[in-house]
């Protein structure tokens, strides 16, 4: 078949394949920062925390309580979710009238604190978790063998990224959301507890982040540093997707995932900052990102 | 008479000082205290030249230390700036640890542009030695040479003769991949390709899967602590073994054992310098820093710390000075060494200190007793064969006849 400079068609489309699944990392991490920022105008510097509290949670139910990885995929991000509640209500909801940059220094020294208490309890080389009986072994595609855990994870992102976005765009919940951010005084006036929302939101970002985390857990070393090292990442795919854009998280997530696998086959040693420098072009030819609203 | 005896008392006071003259050393532990190396050195490390200090002033009175530590973040510049500030006003004469190579290469001209010492354990690059050598660094525990020499050989005379390589994009890295090819292609094997990973990464599916491609025997990891654990447990994902192919670690430590697990683990072969439950004396350390440090137990590293500081204590004493540096390493490497973890090594002209390397392999789950009792000896590799020989040194300071 073709050759496509020099990399035969089976390497370009493995790696497109694994592009595809880093990309659905990308996708939850920036959704949850999206929802948080479009709709609470937070920058949640504590996003990539949240997702390792994730793993870690799931790790924990099944060192000290026997409980397995599907019952995790369920309880982890509702219990990290309601520390995400804890946090909003005692120290987050004190700083919505002020700038930005005062939620960005809290959520920031919160993941410092955050990391560095696990860092403390359970070293940083990482704790293994093993991939659930059902989703062990893999697919021979021919062009690559594909894990069905990764499978998995991209079909599972998927539907929870499609489905968060109707939430949001097709429901009287969603509606709510998104006109308590126009004018919350109005939707208050309205008889909608307008800062019980808030806070749910809040929960709700941050309990996606930890589904992240639980859906990590598996493959990538459950240690305290793992959050650090991708919401780096994250932040640069929400800028390019658009702060406060779902669909642009999504999309975007999805498509940098692909574009990172393709740098890993031509020039790998780039593959780390391709996405940044993506960034930059972005925001000099449209600041308010792909799918952004200029406000 | 009273002002005779006023100088009387007066000179006697000047050599009841001198006669308690005790020296005072500073010892910096500068190390990775949170990141990709932070538990195969780090705060490990720091507890380790506590350790050696404590011990030494049960034997000796003649010196004594202060131990401060700090956090190079496994970055170039800022261990270069930590140890410009210890050595120029905080009066640190002697760095220790040094994980990752790129660290340890800065403070190594630092120390000799100061005239200080560094000994570096942790780092791996057998240039430390070889073309960077200088009077004033010394390399403890293990390199990239010893590391190609003990596992590179051991599976190409196995059978594993063809290489693919999966490397660190940074010196060390570089490096170990360059010393293990020597090996492997000196051994009739042949290397069919290699591939640079960011430093440190998460993912490595995308570079396993050039390995699988290269339909190489043998995947050589260039790299150390998460970098290859992460790219172990991807590669069983992967299906890499199953497929046919091999995974060598070529840089591996007990923490990595601990953290991967003994599921995954097992079978891996690959060199170190010093395991904890190999002698009482070892077994007794291992109990100490186990209850310091939450149940974990010491890496070749660690051992390699507290080895280094006892001799440098010794070294100072013996000259009664610590402010030369390059003096200081002078008589270290005149001194043969002996510490109750190391035994007996020596020093030699470039710095590298020799003791005998081992070949571990990981022991199954149902062959692991207790916990940390992971490696059973393959082979014991002797001090004169297991380091580059100097004959083949580019270190300056080897006199070639």
């Amino acid at each position: 078949m073709f050759e496509l400079l020099g990399v035969p068609p089976q390497a370009l489309f493995g790696q497109l394949l694994l592009g595809l699944i880093n990309g659905s990392f990308y996708a939850m991490l920036s959704l949850g920062l999206a929802i948080i920022f479009g709709l609470l105008n937070i920058i949640n510097f504590t996003h990539g925390a949240q997702y390792m509290m994730g793993a870690f949670v799931a790790w924990m139910m099944l060192n000290y309580l026997g409980i397995g990885y599907w019952p995790a995929l369920l309880l982890a991000p509702i219990l990290v979710g309601l520390t995400g509640v804890v946090i909003e209500r005692l120290l987050i909801s004190r700083l919505y009238n002020l700038d930005h940059l005062y939620g960005l220094l809290l959520t920031f020294g919160l993941a410092l604190i955050i990391q560095g208490l696990f860092r403390n309890e359970f070293g940083s080389s990482g704790l293994p978790y093993q991939i659930p009986q059902s989703l062990q072994g893999g697919y021979n595609l021919g062009f690559m063998f594909l894990p069905m855990y990764r499978g998995w994870v991209v079909v599972f992102s998927l539907i929870v990224c499609i489905a968060t976005w109707l939430i949001i765009e097709k429901t009287r919940l969603g509606a709510y959301l998104r006109a308590a951010t126009e004018n919350p005084a109005l939707v208050g006036a309205f008889g909608i507890n307008v800062p019980r929302l808030v806070t749910i939101t809040y929960g709700v970002g941050v309990g996606l982040a930890a589904l992240a985390g639980v859906l990590a857990a598996p493959i990538y070393s459950v240690n305290p540093n793992m959050g650090a090292d991708l919401i780096i990442v994250v932040f640069a795919v929400v800028v390019i997707g658009g702060m406060g854009s779902i669909l642009g998280a999504i999309v975007t997530g999805f498509g940098l995932g692909l574009i990172e696998g393709l740098t890993k086959v031509f020039y790998p040693e780039a593959a780390a900052t391709v996405i940044f420098i993506i960034m930059i072009i972005v925001l000099l030819i449209k600041p308010a990102g792909l799918f952004g609203r200029t406000a | 008479m009273r002002l005779k005896g006023l100088i009387v008392a007066i000179a006697a006071l000047f050599v009841a000082g001198t006669a308690h003259a005790e020296m005072k050393v500073k010892i910096g532990v500068l190390t990775d205290m949170s990141g990709t190396y932070a538990d195969l050195s780090g705060p490990g490390s720091v507890w380790a030249a506590k350790k050696a200090v404590e011990d030494y002033a049960k034997m000796s009175k003649g010196v004594t230390a202060e131990v401060i530590f700090a956090d190079h973040q496994n970055k170039g510049d800022i261990a270069s700036t930590i140890a410009r500030r210890w050595f120029d006003t905080e009066n640190v004469d002697v760095i220790v640890d040094l994980v990752t190579s790129a660290t340890a290469l800065a403070v190594n001209e630092i120390a000799r542009e100061k005239n200080k010492v560094a000994i570096v354990s942790g780092a791996a690059s057998s240039d430390i030695t070889g073309s960077k050598c200088n009077a004033n660094t010394l390399h403890w525990v293990y390199d990239t040479y010893a590391l190609a020499n003990g596992t590179g050989n051991a599976i190409v005379q196995t059978g594993g003769d063809t290489w693919f390589f999966l490397t660190a994009d940074y010196t060390f890295g570089h490096a170990l991949e360059r010393d293990t090819t020597a090996v492997v292609t000196a051994n009739g094997g042949k290397v069919l390709g290699s591939v640079r990973h960011p430093f440190p990464a998460q993912d490595f599916s995308s570079f396993l899967l050039q390995a699988q491609a290269s339909k190489a025997k043998i995947i050589g990891l260039a790299n150390a602590g998460a970098d290859t654990t992460n790219a172990i447990k991807q590669a069983a994902e992967f299906g890499i073994v199953q497929g046919g192919q091999n995974l060598a670690g070529l840089l591996v430590f007990i923490t990595d054992v601990h953290a991967l697990g003994l599921q995954t683990a097992q079978g891996l072969i690959f060199t170190e310098a010093w395991y904890w439950d190999m002698t009482d004396e070892n077994r007794a350390f291992a109990k100490e820093y186990a209850a310091a440090n939450s149940g974990k137990h010491p890496t070749m590293v660690h051992a390699g710390v507290y080895s280094s500081v006892i001799h440098y204590l010794k070294a100072v004493e013996a000259l009664k000075n610590a402010s030369d540096g390059a003096a200081v390493v002078a008589k270290m490497k005149e001194m043969p060494t002996e510490d109750k973890l190391y035994g007996k090594g020596t020093i030699r002209a470039d710095g590298r200190k020799i003791h005998d390397m081992y070949l571990f392999e990981v022991k199954k789950p149902e062959e692991s007793k207790y916990p940390w009792d992971y490696y059973k000896l393959r082979a014991t590799i002797p001090a004169d064969k297991a380091f580059r020989p100097l004959e083949q040194s580019a270190c300056p300071l080897v006199k070639k006849s």
